[in-house]
């Protein structure tokens, strides 16, 4: 069903407290995410861009409910996601992944990635046999591009653009309805990041994701995105078709972001 | 032009439970007076080690051969010449002198600014305190009004707003840019000639870093400056460098004019990167296969031959040398004739 509504997001916020000195009691609240509403349709790549301090990962770690926002609302499927509790909240979780920044300091370097990656579906599918569990595990291992062999080994004995197709692999199996990647190929090298983002784009077709990419770097987002919405100050400035952000945008930040990113001559 | 630093043959060696592995092979290379030469390359390419073993910095254990003459501006940087003229116009290997002839050419001859300006400033110091020590270094003898006026004058220098009140705070009380800006007044407060600068904005906002870039173009015209640029960022080394010098398992394997070499890459690894590299327009990026190999099992051959998709037999038997694309670009790849 096009343009089917599969996240809303309605006027989010989110707080800190502001230590103004060592031995002051914290009198001042800093707004990191500021009245940040937005949809997201199914099947699209939604990529938010923004500086450091911009309240993007703030903004993620509430839309999976790490968190929980001082106020607003989300809508997943339709259904009220911050107040979903028991059978309900786990049956919505499941719909929605993550994908970190570090793959190393995201996965268990004590356990063999079979268990890491199989994790989700021993908790969320415990009717499964363990032969299934296998199955599905490798099933998804090859989907990333690893073997799988990959099964019995550890973390450590991949190398960082390997990791993150762990963390891939282990959002995947669930198969989720929507991902969301914070900074998924910042710590990689540029050669290896490419695989990685090939690797997303690929995926999102194979398993009809949407796909929330969250990126400082304005060339990683134009890759994937359909729409980019670019926040400042816990607030988005700017949204639209990433062709009408990337290449005419509107808001002077978005101009500024634009005209700072160091290009390669062509 | 005159060289301010001449690199030839720089090996560096680290000890490792299997033997020795070269992080850094027979690199050669000529930095002339105010230039700027960016060196490329991915993690384990060796661009850092080359820059800490230019400042005596290396790991404990490693060895080193080849030679870096370094030549000393000496007199003339502030200091009136008092124990200056000794040195003036010479040059020193920085590979052979002796920790304490280091030690003395370090921020007054050559200075490094690193990724991470919060793990080389001192948290507990104020800011101006620091600059103050990098000149007094090197001049003991100098008064202390006269040292704190230099100390200001870095600051200023580096264009940080109202640098009498910076100067007394801390460094966690300044932004990650701010910091950048303290580390950059600190390295040249002594005047050195040459600046190895090591992703000195890979950990900034873009907005902050096309600040920080503007910042050391502009030091580098009025104060002369030689620079070694090191990043993994072809859009940064575009913007900041006169030549390119592409690393990848620890050997130069493509040096030439930056426009020249972006535009037209004559080696395979220089080729794939630009490929790889996201652009602000949305094209198909083609990733490099596989992954840099281990520094203890290097191909006998080319380095980067099992990732090559212009690999011939040839490639197997040897190294390649960096051959001559013309007389100012050359590349180590067979293909090349």
């Amino acid at each position: 069903m096009p343009g089917e509504i599969l996240l809303e997001a309605r006027a989010l916020s989110k707080s800190y407290s502001v230590s103004t000195g060592a031995f002051t009691q914290s009198a001042r609240r800093a707004l990191a995410v500021d009245g940040v509403s937005f949809a997201l349709e199914r099947g699209e790549t939604l990529g938010i861009v923004g500086e450091s301090g911009c309240g993007k990962t703030t903004l993620a770690r509430m839309l999976m409910r790490l968190i929980e926002p001082d106020s607003g609302e989300i809508l997943f499927r339709g259904e009220d996601w911050l107040g979903a509790r028991g059978a309900k909240l786990r049956s919505l979780r499941r719909r929605m992944q993550m994908v970190f920044q570090d793959p190393i300091a995201s996965l268990n370097p004590r356990l063999r990635v079979g268990s890491i990656v199989g994790e989700p579906l021993a908790i969320h599918e415990p009717q499964l046999s363990g032969e299934e569990r296998v199955a599905r595990t490798a099933e998804i291992l090859e989907a990333v591009g690893l073997g799988r062999d990959a099964v019995t080994r550890y973390p450590h004995e991949f190398s960082g653009g390997q990791r993150q197709r762990i963390g891939i692999a282990r959002a995947l199996i669930l198969r989720p309805e929507l991902v969301i990647a914070d900074e998924p190929v910042s710590a990689l090298d540029v050669s290896v990041g490419a695989q990685i983002l090939e690797l997303l784009a690929r995926l999102q077709r194979e398993f009809s994701l949407t796909l929330m990419l969250i990126s400082h770097s304005l060339p990683v987002v134009a890759q994937l995105a359909s729409r980019v919405a670019v926040l400042q100050t816990g607030r988005i400035v700017e949204i639209g078709a990433a062709e009408q952000v990337l290449g005419a945008p509107q808001h002077p930040y978005t101009q500024a972001l634009l005209a700072a990113v160091p290009e390669i001559p062509e | 032009m005159a060289t301010s630093l001449e690199v030839r043959g720089l090996t560096v060696e680290l000890p490792t439970p299997g033997g020795w592995v070269r992080p850094v092979n027979e690199v050669s290379f000529t930095l002339g007076e105010g230039e700027t030469l960016g060196i490329v390359g991915e993690s384990g390419s060796g661009k850092t080690m080359l820059s800490l073993a230019l400042m005596g910095l290396e790991p404990h254990g490693a060895r080193h051969a080849g030679e870096a003459w370094l030549s000393l501006r000496g007199a003339g940087n502030g200091d009136g010449g008092k124990n200056g003229g000794a040195r003036n116009a010479a040059r020193a290997n920085l590979l052979t002198i002796s920790q304490n002839e280091m030690r003395a050419l370090r921020g007054r001859e050559i200075a490094m600014i690193f990724q991470e300006p919060m793990t080389a400033l001192n948290p507990v110091l104020r800011i101006g305190a620091q600059v103050e020590e990098a000149i007094r270094v090197h001049e003991p003898r100098a008064a202390e009004s006269e040292i704190q006026r230099r100390a200001l004058q870095a600051l200023q220098r580096a264009a940080l707003s109202d640098p009498a009140r910076r100067a007394r705070q801390y460094p966690h009380q300044l932004s990650g840019g701010l910091r950048q800006r303290v580390m950059i007044a600190m390295a040249l407060a002594a005047g050195p000639g040459v600046l190895i600068a090591d992703e000195p904005t890979t950990a900034l906002d873009v907005t902050v870093q096309k600040q920080i870039l503007e910042l050391l173009a502009k030091l580098r015209r009025e104060l002369q400056l030689s620079m070694l640029f090191i990043t993994h960022d072809l859009g940064v080394v575009a913007q900041v460098a006169g030549r390119i010098a592409v690393m990848y398992a620890g050997r130069i394997v493509e040096e030439g004019p930056v426009a020249e070499v972006l535009r037209a890459p004559r080696h395979p690894y220089t080729e794939g990167l630009l490929r790889a590299a996201p652009r602000l327009t949305r094209e198909k990026l083609v990733p490099i296969p596989g992954t840099v190999p281990s520094l203890d099992a290097l191909p006998p051959g080319c380095a980067f031959a099992p990732r090559c998709p212009h690999r011939v037999a040839e490639c197997d038997a040897a190294a390649p040398e960096l051959r001559a694309v013309n007389k100012n670009h050359e590349a180590r790849c067979i293909l090349v004739r």
